[in-house]
């Protein structure tokens, strides 16, 4: 492949890292990535990776944009209240970079459709607000072993990892998901907008990681921080012989419903 | 072996590195990249550039003017 006189401006600045370079200017160009909720995470790893360069992203959600998003969720602008959210980010997209192609999938990912999804990327990012797509991402992950980056913010506090077939999951260190309405979402407890900034940008970081195969993924270790406190934390966590989706002796071996919070399906 | 030429006595910074990774880029470890590029910034950085970068800088002459040519190895 060779770079026209504006991609080689355009991205002149991954160009000279030696790290990136020609060679993984071209693996991102190639890379193709499915970003699951176009909320807070969703916005900023959907503009950096736009902005990057990926050859293909897919977005899926089946919210609309709502006045409430707009605080934090920064691919959504005021004229775009009542749009589908899948949309406005399309729109977005190619506004920043138009070779950028987008798949938008104005659906909820459900056991029905993962699979089929999944499989035609490189590398899933979690951007949901609730535990039952989060263990659906992991579930469908691990059994068609797709590499994930887990993400999830809650009032000041971010957490991530990063997930690689062989590598620990998310049922490895949370069996299962807490019982509905136990742990409040974003619109019961509050976020501050700038978290998931914070949060959603390490998340594209280790994707670009993950396409120019470059350093080291948070792979067995999740990144916490308080943003209130700014302290950044990296706790290791092995392979968990007895989990029950990647463990020696697995009880799952298909994907499992779990139900929303009621407050989600409206949100 | 290949010896290939490439100027950039017409690029501004970051352009005129660009112009030359994306030019190494398509030879072969052992092959040989001179670079005609002008005094300034493009002198200091260029050959700096490349040697952070693992390529070798084989010579530096001056051609005419505030014209130069440095050979890359890649």
């Amino acid at each position: 492949m060779e770079f026209t006189d504006s991609q080689t401006e355009r991205y002149s600045r991954h160009i000279i890292l030696q790290d990136v370079g020609v060679e993984g200017q071209i693996k991102i160009s190639e890379g193709k990535v499915l970003i699951v909720g176009a909320g807070g995470l969703g916005a900023p790893v959907a503009l950096y990776l736009a902005a990057a360069g990926v050859g293909t992203i897919g977005i899926i959600d089946g919210d609309v944009v709502d006045l409430t998003n707009l605080q934090r969720q920064v691919i959504h602008f005021t004229p775009d209240v009542n749009k589908a959210k899948v949309l406005s980010a399309k729109e977005k997209i190619a506004q920043l970079n138009p070779e950028v192609k987008v798949i938008a999938y104005q659906e909820l990912l459900s056991t029905y459709n993962i699979f089929d999804i999944i499989k035609e990327y490189d590398i899933v990012v979690d951007g949901t607000d609730n535990f039952p797509t989060k263990f659906l991402i992991n579930d469908a992950c691990v059994l068609a072993q797709k590499p994930f980056s887990h993400g999830g913010i809650l009032r000041f506090e971010g957490q991530t990892f990063t997930y690689t077939p062989g590598n620990a999951c998310y049922r490895c260190v949370f069996d299962s998901p807490p019982p509905p309405n136990v742990v409040p979402t974003c619109s019961q407890a509050g976020v501050l907008g700038s978290i998931a900034g914070m949060l959603g940008t390490i998340q594209a970081t280790e994707v670009l990681k993950f396409l120019v195969n470059k350093g080291e993924l948070l792979t067995n270790r999740i990144l916490t921080f308080n943003a209130l406190s700014m302290d950044f934390r990296t706790i290791r966590f092995g392979k968990n012989t007895n989990c029950p989706i990647c463990g020696e002796h697995p009880s799952i071996t298909g994907l499992q419903t779990y139900e929303l919070p009621a407050c989600d399906l409206k949100h | 072996m290949v010896t290939k030429q490439l100027d950039i006595t017409k690029e501004h910074c970051p352009m005129t590195f660009v112009k030359t990774k994306i030019e190494l880029s398509r030879l072969q470890p052992g092959d040989l990249l001179e670079v005609l590029l002008t005094e300034g910034e493009p002198l200091e950085n260029v050959p700096r550039s490349a040697t952070e970068q693992g390529f070798r800088v084989l010579e530096i002459i001056h051609v005419k003017d505030d014209i130069h040519k440095i050979t890359i190895e890649k």
